[in-house]
């Protein structure tokens, strides 16, 4: 809470939140409609059971607002009933919990001659991987930070882009603890 | 998975030995019971049929029989509001469902604990568009604590059982339980409330004790001190009240109230400033502003409360207690957060004020009491009488004047003018007397409330403080009170306007009062009549108080027509979008209201 007061209060940012909740029905519905009742952004989302023993689903949601905005979003968030607990990564309040983000993209480029040689090329540079070929289009698998799968789709835009799936973040912390 | 789980598995394994077979309608009934739940509120249909039936042979539950679902939830509020304990509604699915909606936003808005048993479509036909089916727990998800579609018999009654824990634990609020006709009808094995151990609900209740020593030390530095208390010590229930008390004991602090928050500290006592916010007394608002230190109490600083934000208690320290984390620096940053039941921080608060031998800081104290009497002396809530037309705060004078000298006095409103004179005029001792809707505002809500609140107090006086709008949006309910022999009284201000409405036109929008005349009004009189109730008119303020009388001696439910001046406006009062020390005490006062402020509500 001291930090927040040092910085400007106005500021929007974009963070990155793990919620582990209890994997039953409507669950998903509950976090989301939170976000659209309040009026909070959600820029990417990823939800998917974690571990069926314990009935336990992890949703990251990457948001931005204000700090005081976040702040509400986490407390709104753990004040769900099936919400176990709630992680931000890109806020060192909560004793440094660094964590890693990565997100998965397929992403489909048409083209002949030269241009899908540049595209080959450039998905290479990348470490973007062909997983579906046909003469006349790829479609490459990319992991990484949502920034270099923007920064892989700006490139390929001029060299034929027809389309593209991103999964959303999905984070988990450093080291050898859980969230 | 941790040990908790591990042992709630055990435990349930012992319970489920235990268990006994029944059906689904059975297990209502039996959870209900188990849950010393006495009295419910509800309306049948099709889908609710077998707990109908299973009601049918029940003792010991009274089953009120409103005449429309909203009425259900509003008087399972007064019935709430004025016990402490939740409030329990069953209705059918698709209309009776989404009628009950209003009632739960309220409670939600309100902080106050409701069960709500919905019936729906079976399981089967769930999602074909049935007759009557509606997507009750999407509907209600926004509107609810938390809520459960219960699709097998054998998961109901640990739902039910859920339901009451998250309804009355940690913030209290509504749920709903939505409960398909198949699954009332099935046969499974019933757990007693005991086996319940929620995998992830564990409110916080405990303050941290750090936070309580620094607020204390805050308290004893403060030379211009304000508590700013709310709904959240009336819901913590009767001690945290009796604690507030004892801390103003301590440290002769002066006190105000949000509406929600109204009795909890007794309002003949000097320290009380009365109502604070947007139709609040001067020297409440002014000692808002002006504060050092405030000390906000299960108060969430509403915008009714707080005005302009930016220009909210500049100078201040805030402490902030809220059970409900999500609260503190919500609306405005606090230099001390508490997340904690309000009683058990009150409790710690004069025990380390005591332990740590604090004393207040006497001299600045009395001259910041000396301030607040100045502005105490401008009388902020005085108007001119009439001889000849009762003025709206006359009449509630004369009805607060009247009834003060009996215990049991429960008043209950509707949403306006009549509302905030209510809150400003009739001043309450005792916590859990005054049942009124706050965040939501709910026209209608006074009537049915008042039927939940003499349904559990039998004997008491109850009064619906009412507008001529206001009630004749749940009338209807009026059969209701007949039908139980409530004799509940409805004391209607009839100003021929929704008078809030009026009032913000005439301020706001030129004196253009668009649709805010209440055309084609019945006569109330003929209209208690046909109910079979007592219908009293009073037109003259010398005819006031005998007709007061008349309305109390009668054993019966009264309509009150009481014609007040169409043309009073409630004062004082901070224009929207201005800050507290920019009050209007009367219309000669003028006051620009700025564009931004237009725009708010």
């Amino acid at each position: 809470m001291a930090d927040s007061k040092t910085k400007p209060a106005n500021d929007i940012e974009r963070h990155t939140l793990t919620v582990l909740v209890d994997n039953e029905a409507g669950v998903l519905a509950r976090v989301v409609g939170l976000f659209s009742g309040r009026g909070y952004n959600i820029e990417s989302l990823t939800v998917a059971e974690v571990d069926p023993m314990a009935r336990t689903s992890r949703i990251t949601i990457v948001t931005s607002g204000t700090l005081q905005v976040i702040e509400q979003i986490e407390a709104q968030l753990r004040r769900l009933v099936p919400t176990h607990r709630v992680t931000n990564w890109t806020d060192a309040r909560n004793g440094a919990k660094a964590g890693i983000e990565r997100e998965m993209a397929l992403i489909k480029v048409a083209g002949t001659g030269d241009k899908r040689v540049e595209a080959l090329r450039m998905a290479d540079a990348f470490r973007a991987r062909p997983v579906d070929t046909t003469q006349s289009s790829f479609v490459f698998e990319i992991t990484g930070a949502p920034a270099k799968i923007d920064s892989f789709v700006d490139l390929m835009r001029p060299l034929g882009l027809v389309d593209v799936s991103r999964t959303g973040v999905a984070a988990i912390s450093r080291g050898p603890e859980a969230m | 998975m941790d040990k908790d789980d591990t042992l709630t598995r055990d435990a349930g394994a012992a319970a489920a030995a235990a268990a006994e077979a029944m059906t689904g309608a059975q297990m209502v009934i039996r959870a209900l019971k188990d849950q010393g739940v006495t009295h419910i509120f509800g309306y049948p249909g099709g889908a609710v049929l077998p707990i109908y039936d299973a009601l049918f042979k029940v003792e010991g539950i009274t089953h009120v029989l409103v005449r429309h679902e909203q009425g259900a939830t509003h008087a399972a509020e007064g019935y709430a509001r004025s016990t402490g304990k939740p409030g329990v509604v069953l209705v059918t699915s698709g209309p009776g469902a989404t009628n009950a909606v209003t009632g739960l936003t309220d409670a939600l808005m309100d902080s106050i604990p409701l069960v709500v048993l919905t019936g729906q479509v079976p399981t089967h036909l769930i999602g074909t568009d049935a007759f009557q089916e509606c997507d009750t727990v999407g509907i209600t998800r926004p509107c609810t604590k938390h809520n459960w579609l219960v699709k097998d018999v054998n998961d109901l009654s640990r739902v039910l059982h859920e339901a009451f824990e998250i309804a009355t634990t940690g913030r209290p609020g509504p749920v709903v339980v939505d409960i398909p006709k198949d699954v009332q009808f099935q046969t499974g094995a019933y757990h007693g409330p005991q086996s319940i151990h929620h995998r992830t609900y564990r409110p916080k209740t405990d303050p941290d004790l750090s936070a309580i020593v620094k607020a204390v030390e805050m308290m004893a530095a403060a030379k211009r001190p304000i508590i700013y208390s709310g709904g959240g010590i009336i819901n913590s229930g009767p001690e945290a009240s009796t604690l507030l008390r004892e801390l103003v004991d301590l440290t002769g602090f002066p006190i105000t109230s949000t509406l929600m928050g109204l009795g909890a500290f007794p309002a003949s006592r000097p320290e009380w400033m009365g109502l604070v916010g947007m139709h609040g007394t001067w020297e409440a608002n002014h000692a808002m502003h002006d504060c050092d230190l405030m000390i906000c109490l299960g108060a969430r600083f509403d915008d009714r409360v707080t005005g302009k934000v930016s220009a909210f208690s500049p100078k201040s320290k805030k402490i902030h207690l809220d059970i409900d984390a999500s609260q503190i620096n919500k609306i405005v940053r606090v230099d001390l957060g508490i997340v904690a039941d309000a009683a058990k921080a009150l409790r710690e608060m004069i025990r380390f004020w005591k332990t740590q031998k604090h004393k207040v800081q006497t001299e600045s104290l009395k001259d910041w009491w000396k301030q607040i009497e100045q502005w105490r002396a401008k009388k902020s809530l005085s108007y001119k009488n009439s001889d000849t037309i009762i003025k709206p705060q006359y009449a509630i004078d004369r009805l607060y004047e009247l009834t003060k000298h009996r215990q049991d006095v429960y008043v209950t409103t509707e949403v306006g003018q009549h509302q905030m004179w209510a809150a400003q005029r009739f001043h309450f001792q005792e916590p859990h007397h005054w049942m009124t809707s706050g965040g939501l505002g709910t026209m209608g809500y006074g009537l049915p409330a008042a039927i939940g609140v003499q349904m559990a107090h039998p004997d008491a006086l109850v009064i619906d403080i009412a507008g001529e709008a206001s009630v004749q949006m749940t009338m209807q309910e009026m059969s209701t009170a007949m039908q139980y022999d409530l004799p509940i009284k409805i004391f209607i201000l009839n100003n021929e306007y929704m008078g809030m409405v009026r009032q913000w036109q005439e301020i706001l929008h030129g004196k253009r009062y668009s649709h805010s005349y209440s055309e084609a009004l019945p006569d109330f009189v003929k209209m208690a009549e046909a109910f079979g109730c007592v219908g009293l008119r009073a037109t003259q303020p010398s005819e006031l108080d005998g007709k007061i009388a008349e309305m109390i001696a009668v054993k019966k439910p009264v309509l009150f027509d009481c014609r007040v001046d169409p043309a009073e406006n409630c004062y004082p009062m901070i224009p929207s979008g201005g800050a507290h020390n920019e009050m209007l005490l009367s219309p000669d006062d003028g006051g620009e209201i700025s564009d931004a402020g237009k725009m708010l509500v």
